[in-house]
């Protein structure tokens, strides 16, 4: 048999796993990352004049084939900045389901935050990745695989959640027979990420809180260890086991964090009196020292003047 | 070579896990020399790694397993729903050496070697010094006996991509992928490929194209000879052509 090295085993592999772009508008540019389903390529739209991302099943797959279509079709009716754009789906000559979209540069959320972020900042860019989620589900759609690795920060700055691969579409008055899920019945998600009713398998208990406990997830992933109490109290209630004892939504997170940014109390943590007294203290310290200036100002004149 | 390609999956060849489990003894012998042809680096390569036998052991201990997959019908008694057909053959031969190791066993070595339906494709000695080298960086025994199968899976497909572009007058096209991509290490540039073979860049990468097209269905052609079932095959295209694939 003929002898092949590892570097040719290789070539051979990536080679063979090439998408069939004859007769297409799109010329293969490169590779811009591999996933459960795929793989996504950079490619030229010779028609426009500009590189798309492609992503295709690594092979004819009926079962796969129905996930990928109806992830296109899903971010097709999610018009946000904050999900990449679909812009065409179909099959390629060699029988593998293929769709395009916006070609993101950027860094994965994993790496992004491996450089020195504030905590501020880092609440900030979560509430910015909460806002596509809330936006999804007032659509009615779920993401059920939100994790760093999903989430793309773009070189201006912009935040691109990605992977719709496991997202369920809770109702759909103008598709009647369409499947209600990506993925199918088994135990989908990302360990670590993932609801307990998810792990459990249970894909009709799954609703928007399940999302709610995988940003929860995230947003404890990003704060990191030793965080302060109204933050801890924020991720133990997005992360509760029973999803009664949840959020009831991403926007009622999202407002919770925004209240913790603005030194405002959280709902999700009972203050005491000196809790509330440092964080008001905290809240309104330029006022408060404007005024301790002015009674130490108030003090030096009584000293010296008598008056 | 340059007809549509193949929608979906290959169905051209039978599988030759079905073949080896014939009442026919052709087809029989054709199914074993098939399975053996694709699986005797990896049990050699498992053999030296993982029960650390020496080359000579090693090799008979090979020999001797693909006589028992014979005597003991062991591809008649492979089921694909419960495992794939190089997962159920890597704990065959764990279940060898074990019995092997035994003085009763070890006295009947070779017994059923001398009725193989084999070729001379068994090139131990040949092979030897690669193997050492690949046990060497390999992480475990089974991602080694998982390469290798990756790597005869190949091999198999490129000897038969040759004698199909040889047969069809193609032997150009397929002297430039040897070229490009079977080039041990470091491999030429198309325009170097070009002014080689004298002609154009362009056609160059129209021919690439065309026999890793080629290449591709035959890889899946050959994979369904070694898979047992349509969800086996899938399971072990995606674990070869994959993301996961190593």
């Amino acid at each position: 048999m003929t002898g092949i090295d590892d570097s040719a085993l290789s070539r051979l592999r990536a080679a063979v796993r090439e998408p069939d772009l004859s007769g297409t508008r799109y010329r293969l540019a490169g590779v811009a990352g591999t996933g459960g389903m795929g793989t996504v390529y950079v490619v030229e739209d010779t028609d426009l004049k500009r590189r798309v991302a492609l992503k295709v099943l690594d092979l004819p797959d009926p079962g796969i084939e129905a996930r990928l279509r109806r992830e296109a079709q899903v971010l097709a009716r999610l018009e946000h900045p904050g999900i990449v754009p679909v812009h065409d789906v179909g099959t390629l000559p060699d029988g593998r389901a293929f769709y395009t979209m916006k070609w993101v540069q950027g860094d994965r959320l994993d790496r992004h935050l491996t450089e020195a972020v504030t905590l501020s900042e880092r609440l900030r860019l979560f509430l910015r990745i909460a806002d596509p989620i809330a936006f999804a589900h007032a659509k009615g759609v779920l993401h059920r695989d939100l994790k760093p690795e999903n989430v793309m920060i773009g070189p201006f700055g912009e935040v691109l959640v990605l992977d719709w691969g496991l997202a369920k579409v809770l109702e759909d008055a103008t598709d009647p027979g369409a499947a209600r899920s990506t993925g199918d019945s088994a135990v989908l998600g990302t360990p670590g990420f993932m609801s307990p009713e998810q792990k459990s398998g249970s894909s009709a208990g799954v609703d928007a809180r399940a999302d709610v406990y995988s940003l929860g997830a995230v947003l404890q992933w990003m704060i990191g260890p030793g965080a302060v109490k109204p933050l801890e109290a924020i991720c133990r209630k997005a992360l509760a086991e029973r999803r009664e004892d949840r959020y009831p939504g991403v926007p009622a997170l999202a407002a919770d964090v925004t209240r913790f940014l603005d030194g405002a109390a959280v709902t999700a943590h009972s203050e005491n009196v000196w809790q509330r007294a440092c964080r008001l203290a905290k809240r309104h310290r330029v006022a408060l020292a404007i005024v301790a200036a002015y009674l130490l100002v108030r003090a030096v004149i009584l000293l010296f003047t008598g008056r | 070579m340059d007809e549509p390609l193949v929608r979906g999956f290959p169905s051209t060849r039978h599988s030759a896990v079905a073949a080896a489990r014939s009442a026919d003894a052709a087809e029989r012998a054709r199914g074993l020399a098939t399975v053996a042809s694709v699986y005797w680096r990896p049990v050699y390569s498992y053999l030296r790694l993982r029960w650390r036998r020496p080359h000579e052991e090693a090799a008979d201990l090979s020999q001797e397993f693909f006589a028992e997959v014979v005597q003991k019908e062991l591809l008649a008694r492979f089921d694909p729903s419960r495992a794939r057909l190089r997962t159920y053959l890597r704990n065959c031969i764990d279940g060898l050496v074990a019995n092997h190791d035994k003085a009763a066993r070890r006295q009947k070595r070779g017994g059923g070697a001398a009725t193989l339906p084999l070729d001379a494709s068994f090139d131990f000695a040949g092979e030897r010094e690669k193997i050492e080298r690949l046990i060497e960086t390999a992480d475990s025994p089974e991602q080694l006996f998982e390469k290798e199968w990756s790597r005869a899976v190949f091999a198999m497909a490129v000897d038969r991509l040759r004698e199909e572009c040889a047969k069809a007058g193609k032997a150009q096209q397929y002297a430039i992928f040897e070229q490009y991509d079977l080039a041990p290490g470091e491999r030429p540039t198309y325009a170097a490929l070009a002014e080689r073979s004298g002609i154009a860049v362009t056609d160059v990468t129209n021919r690439l194209f065309r026999v890793r097209r080629e290449l591709r269905r035959i890889v899946l052609e050959v994979l369904r000879e070694l898979t047992g079932s349509e969800e086996e095959l899938r399971e072990e295209a995606r674990a070869l052509l994959g993301a996961q694939g190593g």
